[in-house]
């Protein structure tokens, strides 16, 4: 049921800042910055989500999942592999017995504007062809219409169309213009079925930022405390260097604690970032910095 | 009424910005009787990978710019200097020369880049080939932009030496980062101002000050720097600095005990030294 919004905190954009600038304040060296890296390589939903994309980019970035890299040692698998809903079983037979996941985006991505039946039918095909997880956009118009009780049941439906696959619920903060608003959505989405709250489509500027993160780790934190479920949190968009991933798992560890920290409650949805992480752990091996060059592009 | 003393903080120079260090650090540069002349800027080896990101940022589009306005762009800086040769005179001077070698100095400098941007469109010609094969192909080679140049700055005439480094790195098309004389680094902050007022793509040419110590490794280390140059005479170093460039076959420049006024030290053979050669088997006859 559509929970009540009315009595939600309310957040000040300032306190949020200086609560961000705090942990980004945090100094994580050596070891344990090792350690945090792989744990977010271990999380990574690795993204392809482009009108370009082929049969083989995707077959390409599923080895990539498999074997990061060939040279460095205990370096884990990405979490999921993230693609349009026609590269599911190529996604699926390509990662087949390594455990990986493969998510795929559905319900009109980006915009989300279509008739719902098209939506549902989206979600079931991408389901039904082997889909582990499926990351919704919500109707971001409905919603700032306050349209809430839509929203709701949109999202619920799909929850149901998607059988065993987990469903993330992408807000698209970008275009929720405030902190209250995202609060809300999350709210929206977190009692209508969401297994995973997502910033963002990574279509739209700005894409995650550790604001809205914030707010959304804070609505998971009060869902937990009044319903003792455990909703997972995934930013994507624009998380592209080890520094900002190291940020956001400080923020979730200080804000929701070591329960979420692993892939079953936190992803990064990121094309790029894998490949940054990468070179700082070779730095870090070597003590020689990067280049780009020497690590796969896709 | 007496007037307080205004005086400039020398910053880094970083992809056309003037950043303080990341570090926060400093260290005082002191004349021959012992005075403060300027603090500096310490920079640290992650100011250095900051420098070599905007370096690399800045490279395709500067090796793409065309002969012409390369040319013109080097014009302009020595434009540029010679409006401000009083203030570089006076640093000069304030870090030990006397008035009559500072003047000779800026002098010799502004004519060199001069120098330097009238080979913009020519040591093509020079360096290009076209080589006999005996197969039925047309071959060439002709010469690119190396890449990213690290470059670590003499002791001796600041200014001199750095123009004769930076002018042929970057008419060749690359971007260049420098690591200005250590003892002497008042100038080669105030090119760094010469440089933003001169069409100078921000990211081509970068300049840090700080120790050799601490920053020569990463600068001959970094993956993703094509060229090293070194001024100087440790033997140490050079060979630390060698074995370092080998792990992605840097090429690697040094320049002992220099003079920079020698003609040597003004020839399209210095453009050459961050150039490299790309040969083409075109088939003919087909």
């Amino acid at each position: 049921m559509l929970p009540n919004l009315n009595n939600l905190p309310v957040y000040d954009t300032t306190g949020v800042d200086e609560r961000i600038a705090r942990f980004c304040s945090r100094s994580i060296k050596s070891s344990s910055k090792k350690e945090g890296l792989k744990l977010a390589i271990s999380m990574i939903d690795l993204t392809t989500l482009e009108g370009k994309d082929t049969r083989g980019k995707v077959q390409q970035l599923c080895y990539k999942a498999m074997h990061p890299h060939d040279l460095l040692r205990d370096i884990p698998k990405v979490a999921a592999i993230c693609v349009y809903p026609s590269f599911v079983s190529i996604a699926k037979k390509a990662l087949e017995g390594s455990g990986i996941h493969v998510a795929s985006v559905a319900t009109a991505f980006p915009s989300g504007q279509s008739a719902l039946e098209v939506k549902l039918l989206d979600t079931k095909s991408a389901a039904d062809q082997g889909a582990d997880e499926i990351d919704m956009v919500i109707s971001r118009g409905e919603f700032l219409a306050g349209n809430y009780q839509y929203v709701f049941d949109e999202i619920a439906t799909i929850k149901e169309a998607c059988g065993k696959a987990h469903l993330k619920v992408i807000l698209e903060t970008g275009e929720l213009d405030t902190l209250d608003n995202v609060r809300k959505a999350s709210e929206i989405a977190m009692y209508a079925g969401a297994d995973f709250i997502k910033t963002s489509t990574g279509k739209v500027q700005p894409a995650a930022t550790l604001q809205v993160t914030y707010v959304m780790l804070d609505a998971i934190k009060d869902f937990f405390i009044k319903t003792g479920k455990m909703i997972g949190m995934k930013p994507a968009g624009g998380i592209s260097t080890s520094k900002i991933a190291l940020q956001y798992l400080v923020m979730l560890n200080e804000v929701l604690g070591e329960k979420w920290m692993n892939k079953n409650f936190f992803r990064f949805g990121a094309s790029s970032l894998l490949n940054d992480i990468l070179m700082q752990l070779v730095k870090a091996e070597t003590g020689m910095y990067q280049s780009s060059n020497y690590f796969s592009k896709d | 009424m007496s007037r307080l003393d205004i005086n400039k903080t020398y910053k880094l120079y970083i992809g056309g910005k003037f950043p303080r260090t990341e570090s926060g650090r400093y260290y005082a540069v002191k004349n021959s009787k012992d005075n403060l002349v300027a603090n500096i800027c310490l920079a640290s080896r992650k100011d250095f990978r900051n420098t070599v990101v905007a370096a690399r940022k800045a490279q395709t589009a500067w090796a793409n710019t065309t002969a012409l306005n390369k040319g013109q762009v080097l014009y302009r800086i020595a434009e540029m200097l010679e409006g401000r040769k009083e203030q570089f005179i006076a640093e000069l001077i304030a870090q030990g020369e006397s008035a009559k070698a500072a003047q000779k100095e800026v002098n010799r400098s502004i004519d060199r880049l001069v120098y330097y941007a009238g080979w913009s469109d020519k040591y093509q010609q020079l360096f290009s080939t076209v080589n006999p094969v005996s197969s039925q192909h047309f071959n060439f080679s002709n010469v690119e932009p190396v890449g990213v140049v690290s470059i670590i700055a003499g002791e001796n005439q600041s200014l001199l030496g750095l123009i004769s480094l930076i002018a042929p790195a970057i008419v060749g098309g690359n971007t260049v980062i420098v690591l200005a004389s250590e003892s002497k680094p008042l100038t080669a902050i105030s090119l760094a101002e010469v440089l933003n007022s001169s069409d100078v793509p921000g990211g081509v040419v970068n300049i840090l000050t700080g120790k050799k110590d601490e920053l020569f490794s990463h600068m001959a280390s970094h993956m993703d720097v094509n060229s090293i140059i070194y001024c100087g005479d440790d033997e140490k170093m050079t060979k630390s600095i060698s074995e370092f460039a080998s792990n992605n076959i840097k090429r690697t420049v040094f320049f002992k005990k220099n003079d920079w006024y020698n003609e040597q030290n003004e020839s399209p053979y210095i453009i050459e030294k961050t150039l490299e050669l790309k040969t083409t088997w075109h088939p003919t006859g087909i």
